[in-house]
């Protein structure tokens, strides 16, 4: 054979082909065992909310006002708990001090841009009517209410402390109505009532319109007092 | 119970959901498909029709909340002011893209029936629900300058 190499000289140890084709066959198995060896099946993880949870809050009732003894420090801490419900931004939305609502939890502008007009319904010309209607409606998710307008001017929360906004809506000039129709407007007012209703994903004013107007009377029959 | 829908001076016999957006009822059951979806959620303007005469977006409107009302699409709009508004349109080649037009004409038409003779100001609050991503504002503000113009030669 040619090549052997002639019979007197060391001759160097030489692999074949078969050796080399077991040994990466056996590597193959061998790193196929290792990855597809039977292991559990990855536990399934629930995705986060695609939209955060709409957090329902109380209001804490009349009784729980009761301890405190002083009249015109309960009346204080009644108001204060009801302006949870005053300065929340699904009221205050539209009780803005410019012209323009704002929206959502965040206070922002209006989208569109739109204006109070003469009657707090809208501009004659781009009217609230043109997307608000009288229900809310879960295909737009576009608010609703058969009264939706802004509060008059003479209204605006926005900007304002809790205890400026007390004086505000005690004072018939600015409010244009007196204590008895305040407290019917709070308690029964349909608009009003929007807030513990508002549809979507709006997180609603907390508590319930009833917690909210007994707080109101309660606050009223102890001599209304406003914060600083 | 199916609802009964006037389109255009045509009753419709409509058997849907009471809940369902308006302008699904146009597009889908109508095929009357010159009013757009663009955004659904009442943002944008390009499913503006006219309710009463009234300018509104479709895809707020549900079927059972304008099943006795005189509804009016992009198809059928008319009258002097339409008139103007097309041929001021076209003089002023406004549309670009032109997915958000027919909204924008409905909001013009109803404009000038509102307001002969409108300043910027009135263009600007009367479309300011009307979203154009072609950015062609200027065109609509100087279209609807021109037809107010036009309307008011007719009249004097």
């Amino acid at each position: 054979m040619r090549w052997r190499r002639s019979s007197g000289l060391s001759r160097r140890r030489r692999f074949g082909c078969l050796p080399i084709l077991a040994l990466t066959v056996a590597a193959i198995v061998l790193v196929s065992a290792i990855v597809l060896r039977p292991q559990p099946l990855p536990q399934a993880h629930s995705l986060p909310a695609s939209h955060p949870r709409i957090e329902i809050a109380h209001l804490r009732p009349v009784a729980a006002f009761a301890s405190i003894a002083d009249p015109q420090a309960r009346s204080l801490a009644l108001f204060e708990e009801a302006g949870r419900v005053i300065q929340h931004p699904r009221c205050m939305n539209c009780h803005p001090r410019t012209d323009r609502p704002t929206q959502t939890d965040a206070m922002r502008p209006h989208t569109p841009w739109v204006a109070r007009g003469p009657d707090g319904g809208g501009e004659p010309t781009l009217r609230c009517s043109t997307c608000h209607h009288d229900e809310n409606f879960e295909p737009s998710g576009v608010p609703g209410n058969p009264k939706w307008k802004l509060a008059p001017i003479g209204m605006a929360w926005q900007g304002k402390t809790l205890g400026e906004i007390c004086r505000q809506i005690l004072d018939p000039a600015r409010a244009h109505m007196g204590r008895e129709e305040l407290l019917h407007h709070l308690a029964e007012d349909e608009l009003v009532g929007w807030a513990w209703h508002p549809g979507g994903e709006r997180t609603p004013a907390p508590g319930t319109q009833a917690e909210f107007a007994a707080l109101i009377k309660a606050w009223l029959d102890t001599g209304a007092k406003c914060p600083a | 119970m199916p609802y009964s829908l006037s389109v255009n001076g045509q009753v419709h016999s409509i058997d849907e959901d009471g809940q369902t957006p308006l302008l699904w009822v146009l597009r889908d059951t109508l095929k009357l498909t010159g009013t757009k979806y663009g955004c659904g959620v009442a943002q944008c303007g390009a499913c503006t029709v006219h309710v009463d005469g009234q300018p509104m977006r479709s895809c707020s409107l549900a079927l059972e909340a304008v099943a006795s009302a005189q509804i009016v699409t992009i198809e059928a709009v008319e009258g002097a002011e339409t008139k103007a508004i097309q041929d001021a349109w076209i003089a002023r080649d406004v549309p670009q893209c032109g997915f958000c037009q027919s909204g924008q004409v409905m909001s013009a038409v109803a404009l000038l029936r509102a307001i002969p003779a409108p300043t910027d100001d009135d263009v600007d609050i009367a479309m300011s629900g009307n979203i154009c991503r072609c950015a062609t504002y200027n065109r609509i503000r100087a279209a609807i300058h021109d037809a107010a113009g036009v309307l008011g030669s007719g009249r004097s």
